[in-house]
């Protein structure tokens, strides 16, 4: 299915977001993430499935002001 | 000592860590401000890259607080998610909560913000609202739970100081009580200076820092403006007058007309 990573549409083949994240490269990466606009818990990541079209939001830290 | 939220920080100052030409001059100017606490944001992380894991060791490694933003939210929701996300990733509860109202002047949105800090803190969150100097909206703020207020001096990045004095003098008087902090505007370590005399609890700035020629010089600069201004906050300054009034001992003086 296709999901749009950090505003760009990406492929994956993972159903959860853990395993997606894995997939993606993130594996181990210090970040928080979204879907649809909602934060989704470190801990909550492997029972959150992914469908067609979910935006998915990787961030992390960077300077600000 | 400033106290935010309980925990008391020795240096008054507070600098951002963005826009510095590298982040060894970054680093260099975090340790020559003498900051307490430095704040910073979230962004969009690639996969491949990792840039914020790298950044987030560099600041972990100057051993200071952090205070993450969520800078560039222009709605409610964007500003609690982008909150929650920061917990997570920087380990505390501080956040500096701002909603951007108005794009040519970065003007905090009023009334989203109210809104956002009033779910962050029933959410367990220690808010540090970027504000005005409304004193309609600092109240709202104090009675939903802010013990900080971080009123801006003049629009983001612009350096232009304290635009607004008399409102801000009245910031203080009303809210004697809360630790207050101008946030954003300040260009010059006078402008600083000036705010720490005014009695506000600190002052946190970033461009001036950043993007002066020589940061770090510029970085030691600010500290002393801010201990100066403090002290002098401290020793209970004069009232200004209109007319004169002779310094020099009149009595005793010379009559040689």
């Amino acid at each position: 299915m296709t999901i749009i990573l950090n505003g760009e549409p990406r492929a994956v083949a993972a159903a959860t977001l853990e395993a997606a994240l894995a997939e993606l490269g993130y594996g181990g990466a210090h970040v928080a993430t979204a879907v649809n606009g909602d934060f989704v818990p470190r801990d909550a990541r492997a029972g959150v499935a992914l469908r067609e079209g979910d935006r998915l939001e990787v961030l992390a830290p960077l300077q600000g002001g | 000592m400033a106290t935010f939220y309980g925990t008391a920080v020795e240096s008054r100052l507070m600098l951002g860590t963005a826009l510095y030409p590298s982040p060894a001059i970054l680093a260099e100017a975090v340790r020559a401000s003498g900051a307490g606490i430095v704040t910073v944001s979230l962004r969009r992380e690639a996969a491949e890259a990792r840039a914020g894991q790298a950044f987030w060791e560099m600041i972990r490694a100057l051993g200071v607080r952090v205070l993450p933003n969520t800078a560039g939210c222009h709605s409610v929701r964007e500003a609690v998610t982008t909150a929650q996300m920061a917990r997570e990733v920087f380990g505390t509860d501080w956040i500096k909560l701002e909603v951007i109202g108005e794009e040519d002047t970065l003007q905090p949105d009023l009334f989203g913000l109210v809104e956002a800090a009033r779910i962050l803190i029933a959410d367990g969150f220690k808010v540090f609202p970027y504000t005005t100097e409304d004193l309609v909206a600092a109240r709202r703020l104090v009675d939903a739970g802010c013990e900080v207020l971080m009123p801006w001096g003049a629009p983001i990045g612009s350096g232009q100081g304290l635009v607004n004095p008399y409102g801000l003098r009245t910031m203080r008087a009303h809210f004697p009580d809360v630790t207050l902090v101008i946030d954003a505007g300040i260009g010059l370590p006078s402008h600083a200076a000036r705010a720490m005399e005014m009695g506000f609890d600190a002052v946190l700035l970033n461009t001036a820092v950043a993007k002066a020629g020589d940061p770090v010089a510029m970085a030691r600069a600010f500290a002393r403006a801010v201990e100066a201004g403090r002290l002098a906050c401290e020793a209970d300054p004069m009232e200004p007058r209109d007319m004169a009034a002779p310094s020099t001992p009149v009595m005793g003086k010379a009559f040689l007309g």
